[in-house]
């Protein structure tokens, strides 16, 4: 079944125009990886997709709905949760208080599984609970974002950049998890990297984008070994 | 001893009015960025209410103290909050993502406007009420001094420390306070993990004016005359403690009333009562010089 569908999406921050018709599709499952270098749109379609900016032009499904023009918060609730470029953490609140905030739009009866289930992903998140999100580091920080982005069992999670600015161990770790998730949860996975090479390892399939278009797409397996994607985002990207 | 422990309590007691009208410019600020100079109006609005409560509970014959009190209050806080909510839904919404120069601009015709219209609706002349609250306690008699306490003295510290206990809790320990206290730091994020960030713009409003028409009932109460515009002045001065007590800031707000309060009575009792407004000034001036993000207000860094 066909979780996200983007149908010729164009959109803009004020005057500049990021988008210029963007198709995309997500099946159920699958983990979709989109790359492309800095200031291609990227993080422009996943906040598009959650209404902020608005698409002015083009289609947007969710699960068959069309969520185009639908406010953010009613976009979120139908189950897409995000964890934006930059993390963006209440950082004057705790992190059982950031958790809290990403289950806003969930079943408050699943709070406590739910909590149990991100601090099992990420221990460490147990330990620093009553700590303000602000003072983490950057990978705790990064694992707290996705875990936020988790406690509202989301039947999409958008994921941008989420290895920027880590150690390697730690990028390792960051993708072993969103494997896990997708496995073991069948969460379905859409994330925007410019590492792309660990993203189309485990991607199941891919786009990359340049100046607001798809400019090329298919399983991650043949996107690593594309000549041309090697050439612009592998090789010299590392 | 005596005059120093009666300027206190009348300094405590003014504080705590200033107070109650600073959460509500504080958490306006917090959550949009802008200062709402329509406030001192919607206190100004709530003690016309709380006015024509008394009048009418007066016609049909409610006359026990207490029950009055408490459904005066009660309608006060319900009928301000419509206008708290109807300034915003009216005035500020359709201005969202207009520079902030617009939001202001229409936050100084609103109060103008408020301004205005009671004095349409109410007449331009000063209105009395009878004391509703009566009596007191005197102590520290010596000789022809002595310091009074008045029971509605009382009342007003009473029902203000109490609804601002309320209030902090339901910031601190509540969902509704959560998601209110994750607007104020990330609008966008906020409604990334599902808020309806409209409706908790709304509520700060809602929340402000209540808190806000309950100064005004106390004004009503304290001075016993009101006319249309009470709601500059003491909206200058409540928008002055929460920049001292750091805006933004809820527990800032709360203490920068009384600080600005008791600052009023000691200096209109020591010094001069005419030069009181200079001194409160004087004060906003000195901590917009030397601590720009007040008392408890915090600095705008974060780690990132």
């Amino acid at each position: 079944m066909t979780v996200l569908r983007v149908m010729d999406v164009h959109a803009a921050y004020g005057p500049i125009k990021a988008l210029h018709g963007v198709d995309v599709e997500v099946v159920e499952g699958e983990i979709v990886a989109l790359i492309g270098a800095n200031g291609a749109g990227k993080s422009t379609l996943l906040m598009t997709i959650c209404g902020n900016p608005r698409a002015s032009r083009g289609r947007i499904e969710f699960l068959g709905e069309d969520i185009t023009h639908l406010p953010t918060h009613e976009i979120v609730r139908r189950g897409v949760a995000q964890a934006p470029e930059g993390r963006r953490l209440f950082s004057f609140m705790s992190v059982v208080e950031n958790l809290q905030m990403g289950a806003v739009s969930a079943d408050p009866r699943h709070f406590d599984e739910d909590l149990e289930r991100v601090f099992t992903l990420y221990p460490i998140l147990r330990e620093r609970r009553d700590q303000r999100g602000g003072t983490l580091s950057g990978g705790e920080q990064q694992m707290l974002a996705i875990a936020r982005a988790l406690m509202g069992r989301p039947k999409l999670l958008l994921l941008d950049e989420p290895s920027l600015g880590l150690a390697p161990l730690l990028v390792k770790q960051i993708f072993g998890v969103i494997r896990e998730i997708n496995t073991r949860d069948r969460v379905t996975v859409f994330l925007v990297e410019q590492n792309a090479h660990h993203a189309l390892r485990v991607a199941h399939r891919g786009y990359v984008m340049a100046n607001g278009r798809i400019v090329l797409q298919g399983t991650g397996r043949n996107l690593l070994a594309d000549a041309e994607v090697r050439r612009a985002y592998l090789d010299g990207g590392r | 001893m005596g005059y120093f422990l009666q300027q206190l309590i009348n300094g405590l007691t003014l504080g705590m009015i200033y107070g109650l009208i600073a959460i509500g410019y504080t958490m306006v600020y917090g959550i949009i960025g802008m200062i709402n100079f329509a406030h001192g109006e919607i206190f100004m609005i709530g003690a016309f209410i709380a006015f024509i409560a008394f009048l009418a509970l007066g016609l049909i014959g409610i006359g026990w103290v207490p029950l009055a009190l408490l459904i005066v209050l009660v309608a006060t806080m319900l009928l301000t909050s419509a206008y708290g909510w109807a300034l915003e839904r009216v005035a500020y919404r359709p201005l969202r993502h207009s520079p902030r120069l617009a939001a202001l601009i229409t936050a100084i015709g609103m109060s103008i406007f408020l301004q205005n219209y009671v004095q349409l609706l109410q007449g331009a002349r000063v209105k009395p009420l009878q004391p509703v609250v009566t009596g007191g306690v005197r102590f520290f008699e010596t000789g022809e001094f002595a310091v009074a306490f008045s029971f509605l003295q009382m009342v007003i510290i009473v029902i203000t420390l109490g609804l601002m206990l309320g209030f902090t809790l339901l910031i601190n320990r509540t969902a509704l306070g959560r998601a209110q206290r994750a607007c104020q730091q990330d609008l966008g994020m906020a409604s990334l993990v599902g808020i309806n960030v409209d409706r908790t713009i709304a509520l700060t409003f809602v929340l402000g004016a209540s808190l806000a028409s309950v100064a005004g009932l106390m004004f009503l109460l304290n001075y016993g005359v009101i006319d249309f515009y009470i709601g500059f002045q003491a909206g200058i001065k409540a928008f002055t403690a929460a920049v001292l007590g750091g805006i933004g800031s809820i527990p800032g707000a709360m203490l920068g009333g009384l600080l600005i309060g008791l600052i009023e009575a000691f200096w209109s009792a020591y010094f001069s009562v005419e030069y009181k407004d200079v001194a409160t000034f004087a004060i906003l001036i000195l901590v917009l010089i030397f601590r720009p993000t007040g008392l408890l207000g915090k600095p705008d860094v974060e780690k990132v």
